[in-house]
Formats: C-alpha cells, sequence, structure tokens
C-alpha cells in the first residue's frame, strides 16, 4: 500500500500570537506538525505496521517546514517530500494544485491529511485536492479500517456515527479522536536523518507559478479586541429583570 | 566556539520533554507515595529508547555522544528524581563498564537486550567497609576452573531490585590493594547472588537501593570485564563516565525547581503585591538563575571535552561537585521562596529537596571530587 500524508507546520497551539507591522511574528515560536495532520501521519504509520507499504509524507512551506516532515519521518514514514518554493506559497487554490501536482508523480492508494489547519482553519486543502485528483473525499474522519482495496471509516454526524465505505484511491480527513498520535522515539529520531527528503520547486514539478496565482488576498490581520468584564446586575430581582431588558434593548441592541 | 545543539539533539530533547511532561509527570506524586515506579511508565520508556541512551547504535542503542546524552538526561532531570535514577543508574554507571572494557561476544550478549530495557543494569561498588575508600573491598573473588567464586556484600546499591545484569568489583589478588581488584558481569541468575535487605531511604523513591549478597556465586571466566587487576582503574573510569550524565539530570531537575518558583512568585502576593516584587524573593531567584547557567556552561562543555576525547578528570570532578552543590542550594531557595506550601508533601517541591541531599554523596562525594580536583592541580603544577 503507497500511502500520502500532506502535512502543514503551525505554530505549536500553545503560542502566543503576536503581531507585528500588520504581520504575525515568528520571533522565538516553536513550530508543530498540525495536530490534525498528526492524527493522519499516525494513522498512515499505523495501517503501514500492520499491513505493510510506503509512507510518504508532504508539505509545501518554507525550509523550517523541514523539521516538521523530520518528526513524521522519527514517527515512522519512510519518506518526505518538501515543495520549498516561495513562489508556489499561496491560498487554498495554490496550494492543493501544488499537492496535487506532486502527488501525481507517483500512485498513492490512500492520501490522508487533517481536515484544517489550526493557523488558517480554512478546511479547503483536502477536499481540493480530491478533486484536483479525481477521487473520492470522505473527511473529519475519526475511524478507518482498510480491507483490500476497500476503506471503511467512521464519523461524527451531530452526535451520531456515520459509517462509510469507499473504494481506493480515497483521500480521508482525520479529526480529533482518530487516534492517539505517538512521540517520535529516540531511536526513530536517530534513523529519521538517513531518511529521505526531497526538496522540490516549480520547476520539478512543471508548474508555472503565474498560472496558480493565489484567488484571494489577505487585507489586514489584527487580534481580537480585549473581552470586556461582564455586567453583574444587583438589587431586587424585579429591578434586574428590568435593567436586563433594558440593556438588552439599548446596549446591546439584540433585543 | 558553537554553543548550539544540533537539529537532531534538538529533537531528542524535544520529545523526551513531551513524553516526561505526558508519562510521567502525571504520576510522579504516585510514585513518591508507592516508593514504586508504575510498570506502564518504564514500559512507555522502553517503548521510546529510553534505556539504549549510551548504548552504540550498532548493539541496538542511540549511538549519540556525550553532549546528546546530556542534552536527554536533562530533560529526564525535569521529572521524579527516582525515575530519572532508574534510567541515570542503568544508562551511566549500569551500561558504561561493557559499552567501554566489554569483549565483543560481552557486548553482543548484553547490550542489545540492555538497550531495549529488557535487561537492566546496575553497578555494585559500594560495600560497607569500601564507600568513599572505594579499594577497600572485602568481596572476594576466586578463580576455579572456567569459573569465578564470588564471596562478600554489597550494599547500598542503586537498581538492585530491578536489575538483571550488574558490573561487580571484587579482590582477586588480596596482595595488591587497589591492583588487585577485578571487574565482573554478573547476571542475577548466576548461582549464589542474593538481592538482600532494600534500604528505605529519605528520597529518592521509586528507586531501591538494596544490599546484594554473594554467597559463592559462580561466575564464568568469560565474564570478566576488562583485564584481572585493572577492576578499580575501570570502577573510576566507569564512575567518572557517568559524572557529566549525573550534573545533567541535576540540571534538569534545577531548571523545574526554577521555572516553578519563578511562576510561584509571579502569582503569589503578599503585602499588596506578588512577592517577585520583594526583592528578597528577586534575589534569590537571579542567584538560582546564574547557578543554573553556570551548571548548563559547565555541562556542556564537559561533555564537548569528552567527545573531543580530552581528559577530563579535574572538569569532570568539578561538574559532579558543583551540579550537586547548586541542585542543593537551588532546592533550598526553592522551599524558601514557597514558604508554607514548599514544606508541603502534596506539593513537588519538598520532594526534590530530599532528592537533591544524596547527589552530594553518592557516586563520589562532594569531599572526594575536591580531592580530585586538588590532587590533579597539584600535578599540574608539579610539572
Amino acid at each position: 500500500m503507497n500511502i500520502l500524508v500532506c502535512l502543514k507546520q503551525t505554530f505549536d497551539t500553545e503560542e502566543k500570537i503576536v503581531i507585528e507591522n500588520g504581520e504575525i511574528s515568528e520571533d522565538g515560536v516553536e513550530f508543530v506538525i498540525n495536530p490534525y495532520d498528526e492524527y493522519a501521519v499516525e494513522e498512515a504509520i499505523k495501517i503501514k505496521e500492520e499491513q505493510g507499504g510506503e509512507v510518504t509524507v508532504l508539505s509545501v512551506g518554507p525550509s523550517r517546514a523541514e523539521s516538521a516532515l523530520r518528526t513524521a519521518l522519527a514517527m515512522g514514514a519512510d519518506k518526505a517530500i518538501l515543495v520549498d518554493d516561495e513562489s508556489l506559497f499561496g491560498d487554498e487554490y495554490t496550494i492543493s494544485k501544488v499537492l496535487a501536482a506532486v502527488a501525481k508523480r507517483d500512485s498513492y492508494d490512500l492520501i490522508l491529511g487533517g481536515y484544517m489547519a489550526v493557523d488558517d482553519g480554512s478546511a479547503q486543502v483536502g477536499p481540493r485536492l480530491a478533486e484536483e485528483l479525481d477521487i473520492p473525499h470522505i473527511s473529519t474522519i475519526t475511524g478507518l479500517e482498510v480491507n483490500g482495496d476497500k476503506v471503511k471509516v467512521e464519523k461524527d454526524v451531530e452526535g451520531d456515527t456515520e459509517i462509510i465505505e469507499a473504494s481506493m484511491p480515497v483521500l480521508l480527513t482525520a479529526q480529533q479522536g482518530l487516534n492517539e498520535p505517538r512521540y517520535p522515539s529516540l531511536p526513530g529520531i536517530m534513523k529519521a536523518k538517513k531518511k529521505p527528503l526531497e526538496r522540490l520547486t516549480a520547476g520539478d514539478i512543471g508548474i508555472n507559478p503565474d498560472e496558480i496565482k493565489a484567488k484571494t488576498e489577505v487585507l489586514d490581520q489584527f487580534l481580537p479586541p480585549k473581552k470586556e468584564a461582564g455586567k453583574i446586575l444587583e438589587g431586587e430581582l424585579d429591578d434586574q429583570v428590568k435593567e436586563l431588558v433594558q440593556l438588552l434593548r439599548n446596549e446591546a441592541k439584540v433585543i | 566556539m558553537n554553543f548550539e545543539l544540533s537539529d537532531e539533539i534538538q529533537m531528542l530533547k524535544k520529545s523526551v520533554r513531551e513524553f516526561v511532561q505526558h508519562e510521567v509527570e502525571p504520576v510522579a506524586m504516585q510514585i513518591e507515595r508507592e516508593d514504586r515506579i508504575p510498570d506502564e511508565v518504564i514500559e512507555k520508556s522502553k517503548e521510546m529508547g529510553l534505556f539504549g541512551i549510551s548504548i552504540p547504535e550498532e548493539y541496538g542503542g542511540l549511538g549519540i555522544n556525550m553532549v546528546g546524552k546530556c542534552a536527554v538526561y536533562e530533560e529526564i532531570g525535569a521529572t521524579h528524581n527516582g525515575y530519572t535514577t532508574l534510567l541515570g543508574a542503568h544508562s551511566g554507571i549500569g551500561t558504561v563498564g561493557i559499552v567501554e572494557m566489554g569483549t565483543e561476544a560481552q557486548k553482543q550478549k548484553y547490550l542489545p537486550a540492555m538497550a531495549r530495557g529488557e535487561k537492566i543494569g546496575a553497578f555494585a561498588l559500594t560495600e560497607p567497609e569500601a564507600g568513599s575508600n572505594a579499594a577497600n573491598l572485602k568481596t572476594t573473588a576466586v578463580k576455579r576452573g572456567d569459573k569465578y567464586i564470588l564471596n562478600g556484600t554489597k550494599h547500598y546499591i542503586t537498581n538492585a531490585l530491578v536489575a538483571d545484569v550488574f558490573t561487580v568489583m571484587a579482590v582477586t589478588d588480596p596482595d595488591k590493594g587497589a591492583k588487585g581488584i577485578t571487574s565482573f558481569i554478573v547476571e542475577k541468575d548466576f548461582p549464589g547472588f542474593k538481592v538482600g535487605k532494600v534500604e528505605p531511604k529519605m528520597g529518592l523513591h521509586g528507586s531501591q537501593s538494596a544490599e546484594i549478597v554473594l554467597e559463592d556465586c559462580e561466575v564464568p571466566v568469560e565474564n570478566v570485564l576488562g583485564e584481572e587487576g585493572r577492576g578499580y582503574v575501570n570502577a573510576l573510569k566507569i564512575l567518572a563516565n557517568g559524572r557529566a550524565g549525573l550534573a545533567a539530570r541535576n540540571l534538569g531537575s534545577c531548571q523545574k525547581l526554577l521555572d516553578m518558583s519563578v511562576r510561584y512568585a509571579q502569582e503569589r502576593v503578599q503585602f499588596g503585591v506578588p512577592i517577585i516584587e520583594h526583592q528578597a524573593v528577586a534575589h534569590m531567584l537571579a542567584e538560582m538563575a546564574v547557578d543554573i547557567e553556570a551548571l548548563r556552561s559547565l555541562v556542556y562543555r564537559v561533555a564537548w571535552m569528552v567527545d573531543e576525547g580530552k581528559r577530563v578528570i579535574k572538569e569532570a570532578a568539578m561538574l559532579k561537585l558543583f551540579g550537586s552543590e547548586v541542585y542543593n542550594r537551588v532546592a533550598d531557595k526553592a522551599v524558601q521562596i514557597h514558604g508554607g506550601i514548599g514544606y508541603i508533601s502534596d506539593y513537588p517541591i519538598e520532594r526534590f529537596y530530599r532528592d537533591a541531599r544524596i547527589t552530594r554523596i553518592y557516586e563520589g562525594t562532594s569531599e572526594i571530587q575536591k580531592n580530585i580536583i586538588a590532587s590533579q592541580l597539584n600535578r599540574e603544577y608539579s610539572k
């Protein structure tokens, strides 16, 4: 089985976001594998351990993203591809075009990824990639079984569980609850440095960056306004109710 | 000069930090109460590869240099010191003898299982009458055919209850003093090997120290470690090698104490302000931070010297001394800053305070380290 896992390197979820001159500062920030993508990496390695095969991890991002790929290799992935070319960085449209170009160089039975990235939270890249490759996709899975050339997945739907079967090739995106990602073991980390990590640019995958320019534009970035302290009404209950209605009408303007 | 750790070592450090935070810290209080490390923690530590820290790659270990080992030890030191000691004694004095002095056959036989944690290592030098005066051993080894017969009692042996493979020092030629001592690899299943009384202690709960009784214990000749008569030199080498790792573990504990103390001082309000704004407290924190930074520099400098193959007898002794003294000073200040809560057993500070105390005693007391440093100085200045 040939498995491809797409992953993004994101800020550690415990990092405090600092905006400087309209840009998010990366100064002294710890980067991690996007937690949803980490579930995908773990699932791919589990399938490989149980059924054999090869796991390739793929990312589009700056050089620092190498450490996220190395972490995936240390967890047990076999090889990594980093598209490290600034002319190919863009929005979900651009990224899924680039991922598709790389995915087409080989033939994968299963493509996994997180259902969204914790930084921009768009949840678009997985489905877009499946469309580009013209294969089915199932999003936000919380369980996966692979039997022969079929997958059986579980996903949460409004508190119930939906069970879906599909034939491979298929693209699946991971939701929290799919598994508990392992720590990269120390021998795993040592072995990771000897595993292949391929770096690609636009030329290598035959893409003209001008043709896949981002369709969206970031106009401004700002932190949410500080939450103001809540107001606690005091006094007789009747008066509190009157005051509340008045506040809802005149201050909050919700009634 | 380069003070940066390689990407790979930083990754090892990060992975161990996360492992310790999520798998060991949550059971630290349980370890303390039950004086036992849960099997699950040991199993997960094996899966992580933490038992192979000082074993070369060709024998299934990590194959990292001393700088890398210290980086890993620093992270392990940040949690319960009983757990830290189990791993440290295995990877340090419990394994290093076989790695450094073992024959190819001995390495093949023991190291792969030790790297996987299937066999745990320990080091048995100390005896009731041979503490700091380590050459004053009474345990004897007499050659009989293809075996040595060992008789004697070792005590305060770390990991005695859990270990499978012991590096044991015994006297093979009583007339030759220190030069009549030989090291042996002794398995716990060898006939005549018994673990005796467990010694209850002030700290390091979860890591049991016990007596080892050798009664006509039969050790095959192929289990002589290094040359006959070189046991004392071997022991000193093994201990010297362990010193950087031990200090790195102390460093991790100190950093943890500083983290807890700064945060507490920022939150605890007395006289209307957080206590970090009281100069007496602020100065204690500053002193802790300076001590810790100096210790960190010395740990990695000595580790680097070991990796470069430089002679480190004096520096390793300085590091053992400084690391232990700093840990005690830092733990003392941490208790003082935390006040009442620092003395209460529901909170980890007093545990570190008790655990710190042994570091000035074991693997060569602070006083013995000063002797080593002074004798090295005497030598250098006599040239």
